[in-house]
C-alpha cells in the first residue's frame, strides 16, 4: 500500500502537478489564439510574441516596483504589476488593429491576408520586444518559491517520495481558473459577451442586430490582451522569461486551440491540457513510478520512457496534425474552413 | 522585362557594388552568394504559393532537409559505423515504413468498428516496441564508433554537386509524403500544418545523431570549388595574384567565393528558365486557373488535389536543393541553426515584397530582402551612433540603444512586410 502511495506522490510530483501548471498556461494562451479566430475570422500567428510583449512589460513594471521596495511577500510583485502590463498590452494590439488588421477588414480580405499581416505584426513585436528588453533569460519572480517543498512533504507523511509544489505551479492554477470564470460569465451572462458570441456564429445576422462590429473587436482585443498578459507572465514566473521561447509556445498553443476546435473556448482550455500531459507522459521515464508497483524482481533497467524529452514539443506537433487529420474541427466541434 | 524592373534589378546590383567598395568585396561576395541562395528558396516558394496559392509555411524543412542529402552524398562513409549497425537501422526503418503502410490498409481495408480499431492500435504498438527494439542498440552501435569525430554512418562520398540532386530529391520525397497528409486542408489550418511538420523535421534532425550527428553537427563537407589553402600554394595562382597585384590569401578567397557565384548562378538559370517555362506552359494556365477559382477548375475536370500535390512537391524540391547548396557553402550542416523566422518567414517576405506569382518578382526579392537583413545590422548600428552621438559615454541608454542595434532587422522585416501588403499587395514586380 505504501508503495502505491510512493507510486502515486512520484507521479504527481513530476507529471501531475507540471502538467495542471503547464496546461493552465497552455490553455489560456489558447483561448486567445480561438477567440480571435472566432470572431476576427484568422489565425494570429503574432500571439506568441503577444506574450512575450506582455510578459516583457510585466517585468519593467516588476522591476521597477522591486527597485522601490514595493513588494506583496510571499506572493511574487509581478502579480501587482500584471495590470500595467495588461494595459500596455491592451494599447499595443489596439493600436496594431487600428493601423494592420482594420484596413483589410474594410476591404474584406480573404483569411491569408491577414495570417500574412500577424506574420508582419510577429516580426516588429519580435523584434520590439528584443530592442525592449533583449534577447536573454530574464529574472523577475521573488517571494516564496515553494507552496510545499519536498523534504517537508516526507516528514509530514512519512513516505519516502517528496512531493514539491511551486508558488508559481498555485498561482498558475488559481489565476487560470479566475479568469477562465470570469470569462465564461462575461460571455455567456452579460449583454456585450452574448453580442460577441452572436458575431461569432452569425456575422450578417449580428450586423443585422445592430450590433456594432467595431465594439465587438475592439472588446476581443482587450480579452486577448488580459489572457496574453496573465498566460505571458505565469509562464515566465513559472519557468522564464525568454522572448524567443514564447515564439516557440505558438505551436503548442496552435495545436491546444485545433485540438479543442479552434473558435470554441471550452475546446481551448481541455486542448490545453491534453497537449500539456501528452507532452509530459509521453516523454516522462516511468522507471520510478513501475519500480514501486511491480514486485521487486520485475523492476525495469530501462528509463521505460517513450520519447526522449528532446522531443517534448514534436509530441504536441504530431497530436495537432493527427487532429487535423481525422478531425479537423477538433474535439469539440469548432468552424472549420 | 521592361525598363522599370531592369531598374530595380540595376539598383539591387549598385547596392551590392556599394558593399564592395565601402565594406570589402569578400563581404560583398558573400552577400550575393546568400542572395542567389534566397534567390532559388523564393522561387521555390513562389512555385507554392504564387502558382497555385498553398499557404505553406514549411519551407526551413525542405531547406533543411536538402541540407541532409548532402550531407548524406558528400561525406565520406563510416566503414565502422555502417558494420556496428548500419544495415539494422535502415532495416528498422524499413519495419517502420512497412507498420504504417500496413496501419494505412487496415484503415482502409477493414470496416469502421471496433474490431478495425483495435487492430489498429495493437499493430501500431506492437510495431513501436519492435522497432524500438531493432533501432535502439543499432543506434547506440553507431554512436559509440569515435563518437567526437563521426559517430554517425556518414554519406557516399560523392562529389557534392550529386548531393545538390539529391537534396533536392529528399525534399521531394518528403514533400510527397506531406502534402499527401495534409493538402486537404484549407488555408490557415495548412499553415499550421505545414509550420509544425517543419519543426518536426529539425527535431528528428537535432535528435537522430545517427544521421546527421544531431548537435555536434557535420563539418568539412567537401566543396564543389578549391580549396583556399591550395590555392595559396599554387605556383600559377600566386604568378595571378603577383600580376594583379592583390594579397594571394584575399584573392584565394574571393576566387573561392566567385567560384561558388558562378555555381549559384548557373543553377538559378536553370531552375528560373525552368519556372517561367512552366509559367508559360498549359500547365502554368491550369495552375492559376486552379489558384484563382478552384471550384471552376475542379468543375472543368481538373484533379485540383493531385496538381496541389505536383506543384506542393515541385516547389519543396526547389527548396531542397537550395538547402543542400547552403550547406555545401557553409561546408557546415548544423541542426540548431534552423530557425523558422530565418527559413520560412523571411523566404514568404521575399516572395510577397517581389511580387506573388511572378518568379522574376521572387529573385528580385530574395536579392533584396537578404541584403537588407543583412545591411540593416551596420545601418542601424550607424543610425544609433547618430542618435546617441550627443548622449554622455557610458550612460546606460547609450549602451543598451548601441547594443539593440542588432535587433533591427527584425523590425524592419515586419514593417517592409506590413508596407507592402497594404501598399503594394503584388509585390515591386506584379505578376503579369
Amino acid at each position: 500500500m505504501v508503495d502505491v502511495l510512493n507510486a502515486l506522490v512520484v507521479l504527481a510530483n513530476f507529471v501531475v502537478v507540471p502538467g495542471i501548471a503547464y496546461g493552465s498556461q497552455l490553455a489560456l494562451g489558447a483561448l486567445g489564439i480561438t477567440l480571435i479566430y472566432g470572431i476576427l475570422r484568422f489565425s494570429n500567428f503574432a500571439h506568441g510574441d503577444t506574450m512575450a510583449f506582455a510578459a516583457g512589460a510585466v517585468i519593467l513594471v516588476t522591476w521597477w516596483m522591486q527597485a522601490q521596495g514595493i513588494s506583496i511577500a510571499p506572493l511574487p510583485t509581478a502579480l501587482l504589476a500584471l495590470p500595467f502590463g495588461i494595459v500596455a498590452t491592451v494599447l499595443m494590439l489596439l493600436f496594431t488593429d487600428r493601423y494592420v488588421y482594420r484596413f483589410y477588414r474594410r476591404v474584406k480580405a480573404a483569411p491569408i491576408i491577414f495570417v500574412m499581416a500577424s506574420l508582419g505584426v510577429m516580426f516588429i513585436l519580435n523584434g520590439v520586444v528584443r530592442f525592449i528588453i533583449g534577447p536573454n533569460d530574464q529574472r523577475f519572480a521573488d517571494g516564496e518559491r515553494f507552496i510545499i517543498r519536498a523534504r517537508d512533504f516526507k516528514t509530514l507523511t512519512g513516505l519516502d517520495e517528496g512531493l514539491a509544489i511551486k508558488v508559481s505551479q498555485g498561482i498558475t492554477v488559481v489565476t487560470a481558473v479566475g479568469v477562465v470564470i470570469a470569462l465564461f460569465w462575461f460571455l455567456n451572462r452579460t449583454r456585450t459577451g452574448k453580442s460577441m458570441r452572436a458575431y461569432s456564429d452569425n456575422e450578417d445576422l449580428a450586423l443585422l442586430s445592430g450590433i456594432n462590429p467595431e465594439r465587438v473587436v475592439l472588446i476581443v482585443w482587450i480579452i486577448v490582451g488580459i489572457l496574453a498578459t496573465v498566460a505571458g507572465t505565469l509562464y515566465g514566473l513559472d519557468k522564464t522569461y525568454k522572448p524567443f521561447t514564447f515564439f516557440q509556445l505558438l505551436l503548442p498553443m496552435f495545436a491546444a486551440a485545433i485540438v479543442g476546435g479552434l473558435g470554441n473556448p471550452l475546446g481551448a482550455i481541455a486542448g490545453g491540457f491534453v497537449i500539456s500531459f501528452s507532452e509530459v507522459t509521453v516523454t516522462y521515464a516511468f522507471k520510478r513510478v513501475v519500480t514501486y508497483l511491480v514486485p521487486e524482481a520485475w523492476a525495469p533497467d530501462s528509463l521505460v520512457q517513450l520519447l526522449s524529452t528532446d522531443y517534448k514539443f514534436a509530441v504536441s506537433f504530431s497530436i495537432l496534425i493527427i487532429v487535423l487529420l481525422f478531425r479537423p474541427t477538433g474535439i469539440f466541434k469548432g468552424q472549420s474552413l | 522585362m521592361n525598363w522599370r524592373n531592369i531598374s530595380l534589378f540595376g539598383f539591387v546590383g549598385l547596392m551590392l557594388i556599394f558593399v564592395g567598395f565601402l565594406q570589402s568585396w569578400s563581404v560583398a561576395f558573400s552577400l550575393i552568394n546568400l542572395c542567389l541562395l534566397s534567390s532559388i528558396m523564393a522561387l521555390g516558394v513562389n512555385i507554392q504559393w504564387g502558382y497555385a496559392g498553398l499557404f505553406s509555411v514549411g519551407t526551413m524543412g525542405f531547406v533543411a532537409l536538402g541540407g541532409v542529402g548532402a550531407v548524406v552524398t558528400s561525406m565520406p562513409a563510416e566503414t565502422e559505423a555502417w558494420q556496428a549497425g548500419g544495415l539494422q537501422v535502415i532495416g528498422a526503418l524499413v519495419f517502420a515504413a512497412l507498420v504504417i503502410v500496413g496501419a494505412i490498409q487496415i484503415w482502409k481495408r477493414m470496416a469502421p468498428g471496433r474490431r478495425r480499431t483495435v487492430s489498429l492500435i495493437l499493430l501500431l504498438v506492437v510495431g513501436f516496441f519492435i522497432y524500438r527494439y531493432l533501432f535502439d542498440p543499432a543506434v547506440e552501435a553507431i554512436e559509440k564508433v569515435n563518437p567526437a569525430g563521426a559517430g554517425y554512418l556518414g554519406g557516399l562520398g560523392l562529389p557534392v554537386i550529386f548531393g545538390w540532386i539529391v537534396g533536392g530529391l529528399l525534399a521531394a520525397g518528403a514533400a510527397w509524403l506531406i502534402g499527401k497528409i495534409s493538402l486537404g486542408l484549407r488555408s490557415d489550418y495548412l499553415a499550421i500544418a505545414t509550420l509544425g511538420i517543419s519543426e518536426i523535421i529539425i527535431f528528428i534532425m537535432k535528435n537522430e545523431d545517427w544521421l546527421t550527428r544531431g548537435v555536434k553537427n557535420v563539418n568539412g563537407i567537401p566543396r564543389p570549388t578549391a580549396y583556399e589553402v591550395d590555392l595559396q600554394v599554387n605556383p600559377g595562382f600566386l604568378d595571378w595574384a603577383n600580376w594583379l597585384g592583390i594579397d594571394p590569401v584575399t584573392l584565394s578567397s574571393l576566387y573561392v567565393k566567385a567560384s561558388y557565384a558562378i555555381l549559384f548562378v548557373i543553377v538559378l538559370a536553370i531552375i528560373l528558365w525552368m519556372s517561367e517555362a512552366a509559367l508559360k506552359s498549359p500547365w502554368g494556365r491550369m495552375m492559376r486557373a486552379i489558384r484563382d477559382n478552384e471550384e471552376a477548375a475542379e468543375a472543368m475536370g481538373k484533379d485540383v488535389t493531385k496538381r496541389h500535390l505536383q506543384v506542393f512537391v515541385i516547389g519543396s524540391a526547389v527548396c531542397g536543393i537550395a538547402g543542400a547548396m547552403l550547406v555545401s557553402l557553409d561546408g557546415l550542416l548544423t541542426p540548431t541553426a534552423y530557425q523558422p523566422l530565418r527559413y520560412t518567414f523571411l523566404i514568404w517576405v521575399m516572395v510577397i515584397v517581389g511580387g506573388s506569382g511572378n518568379n522574376w518578382g521572387s529573385v528580385l526579392g530574395g536579392f533584396l530582402i537578404w541584403f537588407l537583413w543583412i545591411e540593416v545590422e551596420p545601418m542601424g548600428l550607424w543610425l544609433m551612433n547618430v542618435i546617441t552621438s550627443g548622449m554622455a559615454d557610458g550612460s546606460g541608454l547609450k549602451e543598451h540603444l548601441l547594443e539593440s542595434a542588432a535587433h533591427m532587422r527584425l523590425l524592419t522585416m515586419g514593417a517592409i512586410l506590413l508596407l507592402v501588403l497594404r501598399f503594394s499587395p503584388r509585390g515591386l514586380i506584379p505578376e503579369k
